[in-house]
């Protein structure tokens, strides 16, 4: 079974093929391929979705060697996300499906996260806990089974990605800062003597919830009463510390989570899940029962929407795809 | 006028008491550093009109959309936009022309874009937890 997927929900237009559960393209237009169609788009805006959708799935269709008329489902991200992004791959896939009849469904963009998992470990089985982390997104939920999902926990309010960039830029890192974070971290030389931020006010926030804003604003004190060679010398302890502290609320969350609900099988998706420091913290608490997708997997892109829909179908559990105007991320 | 909140609770309020001056068509700018308070401010604003939403940081959805009774507030945040034809693309004229009121954290990166009756709030850090917060009118 052919499914084609399409993801539009945020700042990357991504097109993939999947043959049942493998991939077989997942192209996600990125830097690389602005030259391919002339000068550069920018980065969250509709028009450019709109502009790169279409010939983006024509090349995966090319590469591929498959034609419309092969594909049997549809399966399109149509939430949460910026309203006018969904917009455009949301109609995108509408107007296949109305011109070829081919089946669709609408995919949450956080169930296909969770379904990013899949590739790599298919023998992963119902129930387990996802942590989702990433730029726009903290938060725990249990997984019942296919389309079946219960949050028990998520942040209050900064996501822990967007912590990690607000940091960097206090410390003079370019966006998006994550992968500069974790390597400076990694470069600290004498684990003595560590910096104390607060994990998160973890005791102020009630049940598995998250909240990181108190965090950043701790690090903008401590930076804001140093000069800044001193900022620069120790900015692998600020970053250790940093990171130290995040990870540690993300990792007794779901700890609790795992005592409450008794399941011991964790999967760790969404853009932070890149985070080595944050992969071996939860390997060591989960005595190796965790489980990640692989680094390109981890990031927004189509195969996952696809193999979510795959899910779905399989089950009997396709959905239409709808825009809901309030939507946002 | 200018107020000083000493702590996140303060900062709502101060939010909940401005949350009475705004009417359908307003465009409210916040300026300041981060952790000055700006999401908190909103914060207060919010719920002091609706109590079952939550209000996260909108940096990284740039727009976060709040059903408050008689309106919607439409939360932004240009802290990650890089141009303002990125702001024409969301349709963020759209907005300012609707049935709501738009709340723009880090509004002032991108002037041009903002209607000339645009209210402009001041927030910066006077240390010892303090935030000075400062406005156009009396709340």
């Amino acid at each position: 079974m052919i499914t084609l997927g399409i993801e539009s929900s945020c700042d990357e237009t991504s097109i993939a093929l999947l043959e049942d559960e493998r991939i077989i393209r997942n192209k996600i237009f990125s830097q690389q391929e602005h030259s391919l169609f002339g000068g550069v788009v920018p980065e969250i805006a509709s028009r450019a979705h709109l502009d790169k959708i279409d010939r983006l799935t024509i090349s995966v269709l090319n590469e591929a060697s498959i034609k419309i008329g092969d594909i049997d489902l549809i399966s399109v991200t149509d939430s949460p996300g910026l309203a006018g992004a969904l917009l455009v791959g949301i109609s995108f896939a509408l107007g296949i499906h109305t011109a070829s009849g081919i089946p669709i469904t609408g995919i949450n963009h956080l169930e296909g996260h969770i379904c990013s998992v899949f590739f790599e470990h298919p023998q992963l089985r119902y129930p387990f806990l996802a942590l989702v982390v990433s730029g726009g997104h903290t938060a725990i939920y249990k997984i019942i089974a296919t389309g079946q999902y219960e949050c028990l926990g998520e942040t209050v309010d900064d996501a822990a990605g967007e912590a990690f960039d607000k940091v960097g830029k206090l410390l003079g890192f370019a966006y998006p800062a994550g992968r500069a974070i974790e390597q400076t971290a990694a470069s600290v030389e004498n684990s003595s003597n560590p910096i104390s931020f607060p994990i998160a006010q973890v005791s102020k926030i009630p049940g598995l919830n998250f909240s990181f804003s108190g965090l950043k604003t701790a690090v903008k004190y401590y930076t804001s009463s140093k000069d800044d060679a001193f900022i620069l010398d120790n900015r692998p302890r600020i970053c250790a510390a940093f990171q130290n502290a995040v990870i540690e609320s993300l990792v007794n969350n779901l700890w609790k989570a795992s005592e409450q609900t008794g399941i011991s099988d964790v999967a760790l998706v969404g853009g932070v899940a890149c985070n080595g420091a944050l992969r071996s913290a939860l390997k060591n608490r989960f005595n190796n029962r965790v489980y990640f997708p692989i680094p390109s997997l981890c990031t927004d892109n189509a195969a996952m929407i696809a193999l979510a829909g795959y899910y779905r179908n399989q089950n009997g559990l396709s959905r239409f795809p709808r825009l809901d105007p309030s939507s946002s991320l | 006028m200018i107020l000083t909140t000493g702590s996140v609770e303060e900062t709502r309020e101060a939010g909940a008491r401005f949350a009475k001056k705004i009417s359908s068509g307003d465009v409210i700018v916040l300026d300041g550093g981060l952790g000055c308070g700006k999401t908190e401010f909103v914060r207060g604003i919010v719920e002091s009109l609706n109590r079952t939403v939550i209000v996260r940081s909108p940096s990284f959805s740039i727009v976060n959309s709040y059903p408050c009774g008689t309106i919607n507030l439409y939360h932004f945040d240009f802290y990650r936009i890089e141009k303002a034809s990125e702001l024409d693309e969301i349709g963020f004229s759209e907005y300012c022309n609707n049935d709501g009121a738009c709340i723009i954290e880090w509004g002032l990166m991108f002037p041009e874009v903002l209607p000339l009756n645009a209210v402009i709030i001041k927030f910066s850090d006077s240390g010892d937890g303090k935030r000075q917060i400062e406005l156009p009118f009396e709340i």
